[in-house]
């Protein structure tokens, strides 16, 4: 099993092997999934010029293209269907949480227990001996990821290959930590509860726009709209709101609250006093 | 001339020399004053210039309004802690501001996930934004043979060193616990017996049942590994004011009752996603009745509803409590009357019986005596919920009201060390001076484990009283969803330490009334 080399599992969505470690700094990160995102104003305050390309699309729905400025980001690949109130124990069993994901070795290693914490009735989220998950895309229902505020659950979705998550609602922590890590995108849906109409192995596409999102089944035929993204979305981008916003945000705030210290006061009694003298000099 | 010469004395009130003076007070006939005309009489000639106070006022900070605190609004108790914590007069509900935390605790699961986020976002040599202020407690994977979970531990204790962390409370040798004399056990029970949690203040913990805390009236929540690692270097995080729910529980808590029926009864009223971002205020006399160890349980299953944090007002009860245990000063703060809160719950406590949370959801709840004909495999009393000492004290009066012997493994698992001791020290009221223990012994239960999280969430395999095969036990632990325990179909009901105790004795599931009338 070992030595082996690691297959891409079949799936209409291609991309290479090499799991992406979501939690390095952007320079860092080896290109993957490659697109654009247009430049906005969050992105030049994050100063950040992470500019992706699509490698490898096999799949006519993808339209990021090679350095350009696609508007739209688009995921494709097959589904796989969960019930309300999956919790974290599910996501992730709390015997793998022993692994520190922010070690890349480790964070790898994430992958293969990936929803294996779910009941029998479910099929196998990832084969046996592989590390990513044929399924890109992860259709849910109210309170997903409720439970433990550790963040094993969402990085292991990650590691093992999940590009999105379409649920009905997210449990608080989960969400606040999906952002704060930019590990994979949150959305939701804006009509009917997608985990009764959808089926697993349900070939989906999942587009990401400014104004609208939409699923789209193409087992199916049908549509459905989804929650834009908004804000969450140039974040997740940007690697996660914490520290390509939050510190810069919050230098801000420290200069607004401080008030002027005895040095600048002091500056400013020199001022005065600068000016008295001129005065006294012109009246002379 | 000369009244020239007045109207600009008359503006110089503060320059006045005396020779000016004595012109103005003497006679103003023309004949006199014309007498200080002549060069020969030295006048005082001073130049009078227009007196410059200032040329520009010093520049003021933008003053934003209310900031005196006189112009006041009514809050929640939330909203005032927050609201002091960020230093702003008045905070709205929904609004993302950045706060000042007084405690970061971290444990052996989480600790060096934030740990390396912290040095890779501030650097291989950062220092921490406070030393006091991070309290490092492991307790999660502690007594097992896992290769990974002794590294974290390690890993834990090489930075505590690196940063002269003042509180890490370490164990290095896990044959017995009782040889690491720093090493307390749970966390949340940890923070509330050493003196961590103080009213007024902000918490924060990188594990969900944080708002445990709560029960002292701080605002306590847990986080993720990212959060934690910025609060580590910075010592703020950005946080979104919640609005408030609020639970009024009133009328005298039966014998039969604890805090742990109270809140699976809430729970099962709003659900398990019922408090999403929202907080949970339990007020009321039977509140006030309640122990600092009930309140605890109280607020510790409140992420189990979605709940952001939950707050009990602290009280006499609560500063008995802190006696002794710290020096430090806090202040603390009550919701306002005409505060608003999302929606209010009225409870008549007499009127409650006890109940449990059927596999597999927390707010799966159904009466105790309704589930008499599910026949269980084994009960479980301990974790940071239902493994205090009361918790205990109350299992032992129902062992020690029946006489008899469990009919299935019951396993106990003390929360901390000062637990355990009081295991073996406390003697049970109404005993003829037995201890728990001695209880325990002698109606066939397991001998008391090691304290740590143990079981509650399964962990490694070889974790002690882990379920690793699809069997039936009453436990007073947190969670029941498929798998928390370790094996995915076991099943899970969750209990108070009377119902664990009293299903024990019988082997089904059984209302405790059974044994306390």
């Amino acid at each position: 099993m070992a030595s082996k080399a690691v297959q891409p599992p079949p799936c209409a969505f291609s991309f290479s092997s090499s799991p992406i470690h979501r939690l390095s700094p952007p320079s860092a990160r080896p290109p993957l999934l490659c697109y654009s995102w247009p430049s906005s104003s969050l992105s030049r305050r994050c100063n950040h010029t992470l500019s992706l390309t699509l490698c490898a699309a096999s799949s006519s729905s993808s339209s990021a293209l090679e350095g350009g400025k696609a508007s739209e980001k688009v995921f494709h690949g097959e589904c796989f269907v969960l019930d309300d109130n999956i919790d974290t124990d599910q996501i992730i069993p709390a015997e793998y949480l022993t692994l520190v994901h922010s070690n890349p070795e480790e964070y790898a290693k994430l992958g293969s227990p990936a929803l294996l914490g779910l009941p029998s009735r479910y099929p196998r989220f990832v084969a046996p001996g592989q590390p990513l998950s044929r399924y890109a895309i992860i259709i849910a229902g109210a309170n997903f990821g409720c439970g433990s505020s550790s963040e094993h659950a969402f990085v292991a979705l990650g590691a093992s290959g999940v590009k999105a998550v379409v649920v009905e609602s997210y449990a608080r922590i989960f969400f606040k930590n999906l952002v704060a890590t930019g590990e994979i995108y949150p959305l939701e849906s804006a009509e009917g509860w997608l985990c009764k109409e959808c089926k697993t192995k349900d070939l989906v596409t999942v587009e990401m726009e400014k104004e609208r999102g939409l699923l789209t089944d193409h087992t199916t035929g049908k549509e459905y709209k989804l929650k834009q993204i908004g804000d969450a979305g140039p974040v997740i981008e940007a690697g996660g709101s914490l520290h390509t916003l939050a510190r810069p945000q919050l230098d801000k705030v420290e200069r607004a609250r401080k008030p002027p210290s005895i040095r600048e006061h002091a500056c400013v009694a020199g001022f005065v006093h600068f000016n008295l003298l001129a005065l006294a000099a012109l009246r002379r | 001339m000369m009244d020239f010469l007045c109207q600009s004395l008359h503006y110089k009130n503060n320059f006045l020399t005396n020779f000016e003076r004595k012109l103005l007070s003497s006679s103003s006939s023309a004949a006199s004053l014309s007498g200080f005309l002549p060069d020969s009489i030295h006048v005082n000639k001073k130049e009078y210039r227009p007196s410059i106070r200032a040329v520009m006022a010093p520049p003021q900070p933008q003053r934003p309004p209310s900031t005196t605190g006189l112009v006041k609004q009514a809050m929640t108790m939330t909203e005032k802690i927050l609201a002091r914590a960020s230093e702003r007069s008045n905070l709205d509900t929904g609004e993302n501001v950045w706060v000042n935390v007084d405690i970061l605790m971290t444990h052996d699961v989480c600790g060096p996930g934030t740990i390396g986020i912290f040095k890779r976002e501030f650097g291989e040599n950062a220092k921490v934004w406070d030393r006091e202020k991070i309290v490092i407690i492991p307790d999660h994977y502690i007594f097992t043979n896992d290769e990974l979970a002794n590294r974290n531990v390690d890993i834990l204790r090489d930075f505590s060193v690196e940063q002269n962390i003042k509180y890490f409370y370490d164990i290095n040798d896990r044959s017995n616990f009782r040889a690491n004399p720093d090493y307390k056990g749970v966390c949340h029970i940890a923070l509330a017996q050493e003196g961590h949690c103080r009213p007024g203040e902000v918490l924060l913990g990188t594990d969900s049942h944080t708002c445990n805390a709560g029960a002292f009236g701080q605002f306590a929540t847990g986080i993720g590994n990212t959060d934690a690692g910025f609060v580590m270097g910075t010592g703020k995080v950005l946080l979104k004011v919640p609005p408030t729910l609020r639970f009024v529980m009133d009328g005298e808590m039966p014998d039969y009752l604890l805090a742990k029926d109270l809140i699976l009864q809430i729970i099962g009223e709003i659900t398990v996603a019922g408090a999403t971002y929202k907080s949970m205020e339990f007020t009321g006399s039977t509140v006030e009745s309640l122990s600092m160890e009930e309140r605890m349980t109280l607020c510790n299953m409140v992420i189990e509803a979605g709940g952001k944090n939950g707050v009990v007002p602290a009280d006499q009860t609560t500063f008995n409590y802190l006696e002794g245990k710290t020096s430090a000063k806090f202040e603390p703060v009550y919701s306002d009357e005409k505060a608003k809160f999302l929606h209010e719950y009225k409870f008549d406590t007499s009127k409650l019986e006890p109940v449990v949370a059927k596999p597999h959801s927390p707010d799966n709840r159904a009466l105790a005596r309704e589930c008499k004909d599910v026949k269980i495999d084994r009960v479980y009393i301990g974790s940071c919920t239902g493994g205090k000492t009361e918790d205990f004290l109350a299992a032992a009066k129902i062992f020690l009201a029946s006489g008899k012997k469990v009919k299935v493994p019951t396993f106990l698992v003390p929360a901390t060390q000062k637990v355990w001791m009081d295991l073996y020290g406390l003697p049970v009221p109404g005993s003829g001076g037995k201890t728990c223990s001695q209880i325990f012994e002698e109606a066939g239960c397991d001998t008391p484990a090691s304290p740590n999280c143990g079981a509650c969430l399964g962990g490694p395999r070889d974790t002690y009283a882990r379920m690793n095969e699809a069997k039936v036990c009453v436990s007073t632990t947190n969670r029941n969803f498929p798998g928390r325990m370790g094996n995915k179909e076991a099943q899970i009901y969750l209990a108070s330490p009377f119902t664990a105790a009293a299903s024990a004795l019988t082997g089904y599931v059984t209302d405790p009334r059974e044994f306390l009338r």
